[in-house]
Parts: structure tokens; C-alpha cells; sequence
């Protein structure tokens, strides 16, 4: 009897989670997302998110192999990373774009500072900031929905956050193009393929607080803060602020990019600072800067201030702090 | 009428964390039965926390239950007494389940449990007595922890004790002997409580059980409705059902919203927590003078044909038990002395029940007992459920490097090793292991 028993440190039992689960969980969120992104920008959407999808896995693949470690693309999580890339690509862009775009993300980004959970910004939102910079043509390329996309010379559109950039958060009557507060809602509006449906984000945000992938620390502070100083910078306008929080990559970015676990904090107060940071740097880039849009630059300005907020919020172990209100009562 | 009658306590507050893992108390309807006195018993001379015995009989020695055959003169230690009437058959090194080796007597069992003839009742008036008494019992933490229990009631006069707190949370899976000793032995229980509370002139007995055990309730508000003074200072109290709520740090804070300091006792924030088990010991200690000879067990487990609750002599072996459990039903993968939470994986059957131990585990194939390992994504699960505050996975990453300042500073010593991280982690990550590697880290460093 008994001659392969287990040696092992306690505990011997283990929840039923898994990382592949959770990757899954995040890639059946921004499954609503990606449908309307192919209902608003055609099939080439699809074709978009395949091109990152299968260019992240790869790239996984290849440099994990190259630098002679476990082969990782079980996790999912190069799948998710691709997605998302997606997601923050216009429609048109061209298709080889894509492909460096998620070799940077998967490679440079993630890989080289030793894969998951060690990378310190999130991979997709530098390869588009990366994207941004290389190419700034084709990554300002907005389509209007309904539009075909595959045409080389596709009708462009202002996007809701340029018109908004107008006027400053002065009166909205004087923004140009400026859709419907609730074709904002549906996504019928110029945009990354993946930002515009804020009803798809918002869904998929609420399928992941439900299975508690993410803490709702992060996507609401990180809204809340963005309301408050839309609010103060539309002189109370609640339409304003209406327009502010459904356009841009807000959704997208509080619900799927700041809550990223390799590059936010650990701990709920450090996730507190994290978010509120990320609104601030948000509004003030929408407000005073010369970008209409600021929500990847502030998760990447917060996702390198991460170590220094997880340092100054290590929680004090069980019993440090003397409680001497209790005391008082016992 | 009596405090319980007129209802239950919540708990005054509850800890953070922890985890909400599956109970499995499949044996918590089945009584303790007794096990057929086995041939042989030995008698490990470490069998708690503190300084071994030395044995006290020889070789040939003929010896009736109850009689002392280990002691020693340290205070933070118990007595051993035989456990089966019979001849010592040897004397010497015996390996425990854990592995180690230690000095053990071994008795071949006459099977008659002659009761040795120096029991009596012991006088117990004071705070001095009894715990001179509980030490002499042998009586240990039977929770798991093996504490020698007399340690825990003879605590210094200046320390003021207001409550007494009786821990039935049986927090760990799998499981039942607290819950069958309250089932079945609830007299004994209360009137432990008593006895004790009364002789350290403590005003607040709290019996703390989770809040998945009903019956219990039942039981013990029906005893204290019949004799209404026990009612007066005796609570109960519910507690969520949610691990690690019996570690007795989080029982100080759910019975009286106190946290005990790091590297302190409940003691110093006034509170003395005993097993359910033990307090229901020292009841029937005081009555009988009977020393600790037997303990129940739960010996349950996919691998195990015919899960049970068992009363058994200390000192059986654990192979005997399972035999008479029906042996294994499948090839047994784990062996577990103890929880599946905080038990010991052990490397065989062929070592003696001691007297901490509650339950032997077996389990085959499952796959909740191995999950691949793979790299941390920082998920902060183990940030999330941990009971004592502390950031589990920061604390991986320094024990590996041997950072022992950033160790002392994140206070990886109040960690109670409760497995609840390593439960959560999503990448199966053996982080109670690091924990322990973090504390000796900590403890090389000290020793330069």
C-alpha cells in the first residue's frame, strides 16, 4: 500500500480557481464589446482583433521558447492582452500595424521583464501609446460606424472626445458633431473599435465585479473621480459630465485596464490611490491638455507609481494598530 | 432565565479574510465510537509543545491505565500516563508521524484497562490547584495545537482575565470531534465551563461555534433552561461560518472585539481560549481524576472505506485505526494528520495517535489536492483573504531573496500559517511554505 504518498506543506486542499479561469472570465467579458465592435465596424473588426490575438499568442509562444522558459500561452492571458490591443486600435488600421503593436505589447513589454505578473506597465495600453507615436496617421483614423472600413480611403469622423475638446467644457450647444447622449450609450459614435460601446463595457465590467476577477475599488473611484471634476469643469453641467464619463476609453480603461493585476496595487488602499490618480491624471490631460484624451496616459503614469503606492500602504499586521476607542468600550 | 434562552450572541466583530472552504463534515452525524483496545500502544514522549518527558518506567514494568510513564520537570511541558493496562515492552527512539524521532515507551496491552490505582479526584479550590491538577491530567490543547493547557490557566496575577472563551468553531474541513463532544458530552462542556470560570473568578464564559451547527444551540440552551444558574455567565456565541474563524486570534476578536498584539497571548488582552474538548476534559478530570488516556478522532477521506468519529488510546497506531475504518478504498495520494488546512502531510502509517491529534486524513487522486504551479499574476487574492493584514505574495518574493529587513517590516511572524493564501491562489502557489521560509529567514538572521 502507500507507495506514492505526497509530502507537502499544508494546505492540502485548494479552491477550484485557476488563472487560466480567471483569463477566461475576462475574455468572456469583452465578448459583448468586441460583438458590437463588429456590428458597428464590420467584419474587419474581427479581423483587427484575430490579427492581435493570434500575433500576442505567438509571440508568447516564440519568446518564451527563445528565452528558454515554460511555454505560458495556456494562461490566456496573451489572448487577453491581444484583445484588448484591439480594442484600443481605430477600425482601419492597417493590419501589419496590429502585428508590431502586439509584438511590443507581448515581447517588450511583457516578456522581457519575465511574463505575467512582472511586467510593471500594462502591456496594451504602452503598445498603443507606442502605436500612437509611430504611426500618427493611421492611429487617428476614426471611422464613423457603419462605414466600411476596409476602403483605403474611408470617411474620417471627429471622435466625441475631439468635439468635447473643443469647447473646453463650455457649452455643449457650441460642439460640433456631437451624437446623441445615447447613441454615446450604444456606441454609435467614432472611436477606438473596442471603446465605443459603453453598454458592452459597462456589461462586461459588472460580469467581472459579479465573479470578483476585480475589486470595485478601481473602476469607481477611477469614474468617480473622472465625474467630480467634469463636474467642476462643466460648471455642474450633468449633460457635460454624461458626455465625459460614456466617451473616450474611460469604460474600457477602468474596467479592463487599470484593474490589470500585474500593474495595479495589491491592497485596497493602495488600489484607492490608484484609481482616484488615475482620474485625476485623466481629467487634467482632458481639461488642460492638448490631447482630447488622457485615460491610457494616466493608467500608465499610475501603473509606474504602483511600487512607491503598495510601499506607503503595506497594511499594519493583525493587532500593530491599538484600537483604543474598543479598549475603552471592553 | 437564563442568557442563553433568551437568545444567541453574534459575534461582536468579525476578523477580515478568510475563506470560505468547502466543510465536508460528512462523519458530523456519526457518535464516537470506541475502538477495540488495540495490542499495542506507544507512547511518544513529545506529545505538546514545549520540553519532552523523560520516561519513568523501565522495560518489564507492569502498568495500569492512568499511571505516569513520562514526565519532566519544565513547566511548559505535560505528563505522559499509559493508556492501556499492560507490560513496557520497550523503551527508546519511536518515530512520529511528522517524522521525527524522539524517546518513546512502548506497552503490550494485558487487555483488561485496569485503571491504575493513584487515581483520585483531585481538590481543587484555587487558581494554583487547578492548574497543578490540569498539569498532572497531561491535558494538552486538543484543538491541534498541543499547548500543555495547565500553561494557559496559570497565567501571572497582574493579568486581569474577564472572559473565558470556549472554541467549537471547528473551522477546519472534514472535521467533527468538537462538534460531536458538544453533541454528546454538552453536560460536561458547561460544567468545565463553570468550574473553571468559577475557581479564576472569571465573569464571561463565550462558546464560540459557527453558525452551521444548530443542533448545538439546541443542545446547550435545553441544559442551561434546566439548571438556570449555569445560564447566568455562560453565552453562546455564532460565528460565521468562514475559515480560520477558530484561530484563536480571530475568536478574541469575534467574543470581545480585542486584537491581540503581535507576539502576545490572548492572556493580554484578558481572555483565555480552550478547546471545546478540553474544557469537557477538565470536567470529568475533576470528577474522576482519570488522566488524558483517549481522544476521539475523526478518521475520514475519499481514500478511507468507512469514515467514522473514534474514541481511542493515545498512542495507537494510525494503521490499526484506518484497518479498522475498513482500510483504503483507493490508493491513498495524502495521508493527513490533522485538518486539510493546517494538518501535517505524513509519510506513512506506522506512527502513533498523539494526543493533539484530531483527525487522520487520506485522500486519493483529487484535484483540488494538486493544482499546477505557475507564476504569480499578482491577483492579490492572498492580500484579500489573509486574516492577520499581511501581503503574502510581497512576503514570497522577499523570502526567496533573503530580505530579511523587509520581512521584519512587513511582520511576517504574526502569521499564523492557516493556509488560507495558498487556498486562494489562483496559481497554486505553495505560499504557506514560503511563509515558514520568511520565519526562518527571520530566525537566521536573529541568531548573527
Amino acid at each position: 500500500m502507500a507507495k506514492r504518498l505526497t509530502v507537502s506543506a499544508s494546505p492540502h486542499v485548494r479552491s477550484k480557481e485557476t488563472a487560466t479561469g480567471i483569463m477566461l472570465d475576462v475574455i468572456i467579458a469583452l465578448l459583448p464589446a468586441l460583438v458590437m465592435s463588429v456590428v458597428y465596424f464590420g467584419l474587419r473588426a474581427l479581423v483587427l482583433t484575430m490579427t492581435c490575438v493570434v500575433t500576442s499568442v505567438a509571440a508568447e509562444f516564440l519568446s518564451r521558447k527563445a528565452m528558454k522558459r515554460s511555454n505560458t500561452i495556456g494562461d490566456l492571458s496573451a489572448v487577453v492582452t491581444g484583445i484588448i490591443l484591439a480594442f484600443n486600435l481605430p477600425a482601419t488600421l492597417p493590419l501589419w500595424m496590429a502585428v508590431i503593436g502586439s509584438i511590443f505589447a507581448i515581447v517588450v513589454v511583457k516578456q522581457m521583464f519575465g511574463g505575467i505578473g512582472q511586467n510593471f506597465v500594462n502591456p496594451a495600453m504602452t503598445a498603443r501609446i507606442v502605436l500612437m507615436v509611430s504611426f500618427p496617421t493611421a492611429m487617428a483614423q476614426w471611422v464613423a460606424p457603419f462605414t466600411d472600413t476596409w476602403a483605403a480611403d474611408a470617411v474620417t469622423t471627429a471622435t466625441p472626445m475631439a468635439s468635447l475638446a473643443a469647447v473646453r467644457g463650455g457649452d455643449l450647444a457650441m460642439a460640433t458633431g456631437l451624437p446623441s447622449l445615447a447613441d454615446m450609450f450604444l456606441g454609435n459614435h467614432g472611436g477606438s473599435m473596442g471603446e465605443v460601446c459603453s453598454v458592452a463595457l459597462i456589461c462586461g465590467g459588472v460580469y467581472l465585479l459579479l465573479r470578483r476577477v476585480i475589486s470595485p475599488i478601481i473602476p469607481f473611484t477611477f469614474i468617480g473621480t473622472v465625474a467630480v471634476f467634469m463636474l467642476l469643469a462643466g460648471k455642474g453641467n450633468l449633460e457635460f459630465v454624461a458626455y465625459e464619463l460614456l466617451g473616450g476609453g474611460l469604460m474600457l480603461g477602468a474596467f479592463f485596464m487599470a484593474t490589470d493585476y500585474s500593474t495595479s496595487p495589491l491592497n485596497k488602499k493602495g488600489k484607492l490611490i490608484f484609481g482616484i490618480g488615475c482620474g485625476l491624471i485623466t481629467s487634467v490631460i482632458r481639461i488642460f491638455g492638448s490631447l482630447p484624451e488622457g485615460v491610457s496616459f494616466s493608467i500608465i503614469l499610475m501603473n509606474i507609481l504602483v511600487p512607491h503606492i503598495e510601499n506607503m500602504t503595506t497594511p499594519k499586521p493583525f493587532g500593530t494598530v491599538k484600537e483604543k476607542k474598543e479598549e475603552a468600550k471592553a | 432565565m437564563s442568557k442563553i434562552a433568551r437568545g444567541v450572541l453574534k459575534a461582536v466583530r468579525h476578523g477580515r479574510g478568510g475563506v470560505s472552504v468547502s466543510h465536508n463534515k460528512n462523519t458530523a452525524e456519526m457518535p464516537v465510537e470506541r475502538m477495540p483496545i488495540p495490542s499495542k500502544v506507544i507512547l511518544p514522549m513529545q506529545q505538546h509543545i514545549g520540553a519532552p518527558c523523560t520516561p519513568t518506567v523501565k522495560v518489564g514494568d507492569i502498568v495500569a491505565v492512568g499511571q505516569v510513564v513520562g514526565d519532566s520537570q519544565s513547566f511548559v511541558s505535560a505528563p505522559i500516563h499509559a493508556t492501556v493496562s499492560g507490560k513496557v515492552t520497550a523503551v527508546g527512539d519511536v518515530r512520529l508521524a511528522n517524522g521525527l524521532i524522539t524517546k518513546g515507551v512502548t506497552i503490550e496491552s494485558d487487555g483488561e484497562m485496569r485503571l491504575y490505582e493513584g487515581i483520585k479526584p483531585p481538590v481543587v479550590t484555587n487558581k494554583a490547584e487547578l492548574a497543578r491538577a490540569v498539569r498532572e491530567s497531561g491535558l494538552v490543547g486538543l484543538g491541534g495545537a498541543g499547548f500543555p493547557s495547565h500553561v494557559k490557566l496559570n497565567f501571572p496575577d497582574d493579568k486581569k482575565i474577564d472572559t473565558l472563551i470556549i472554541n467549537a468553531a471547528e473551522c477546519e474541513p472534514y472535521i467533527t470531534v468538537d462538534y460531536r463532544e458538544c453533541v454528546e458530552n454538552a453536560e460536561n462542556v458547561l460544567k468545565g465551563c463553570e468550574l473553571v470560570s468559577n475557581i479564576l473568578g472569571i465573569s464571561n464564559v463565550v462558546i464560540a461555534i459557527e453558525d452551521n451547527k444548530p443542533k448545538v444551540f439546541e443542545i446547550m440552551k435545553e441544559i442551561c433552561d434546566r439548571d438556570n444558574d449555569k445560564g447566568d455567565k455562560i453565552k453562546l456565541m455564532t460565528l460565521a461560518s468562514r475559515y480560520p474563524q477558530g484561530a484563536e486570534k480571530m475568536m478574541v476578536l469575534s467574543a470581545t472585539g480585542r486584537k491581540v498584539p503581535p507576539g502576545k497571548l490572548p492572556a493580554d488582552v484578558g481572555c483565555i481560549v480552550m478547546n471545546v474538548a478540553s474544557i469537557a476534559f477538565i470536567a470529568r478530570y475533576i470528577e474522576t481524576g482519570k488522566p488524558l488516556v483517549s481522544r476521539s478522532i475523526t478518521v475520514d477521506g475519499g481514500a478511507i472505506a468507512e469514515p467514522k468519529n473514534l474514541r481511542v488510546p493515545i498512542g495507537t497506531n494510525i494503521g490499526d485505526i484506518i484497518d479498522y475504518c475498513g482500510g483504503f478504498k483507493s490508493e491513498p495520494r495524502k495521508l493527513i494528520s490533522g485538518g486539510p488546512m493546517m494538518g501535517l502531510a505524513i509519510c506513512g502509517t506506522d506512527a502513533p495517535i498523539c494526543k493533539q491529534n484530531n483527525a487522520i486524513l487520506a485522500f486519493d487522486d483529487r484535484k483540488d489536492l494538486i493544482k499546477k504551479e505557475r507564476d504569480c499574476i499578482r491577483c492579490g487574492k492572498c492580500v484579500d483573504v489573509c486574516p492577520m493584514s499581511l501581503m503574502p505574495t510581497v512576503i514570497e518574493r522577499a523570502a526567496k531573496i533573503k530580505d530579511a529587513e523587509k520581512l521584519a517590516s512587513i511582520g511576517v511572524n504574526v502569521c499564523m500559517e492557516c493556509g488560507s493564501c495558498a487556498w486562494a491562489c489562483p496559481s497554486g502557489r505553495p505560499l504557506v511554505q514560503y511563509m515558514r521560509l520568511a520565519k526562518q529567514v527571520l530566525r537566521e538572521e536573529s541568531a548573527k
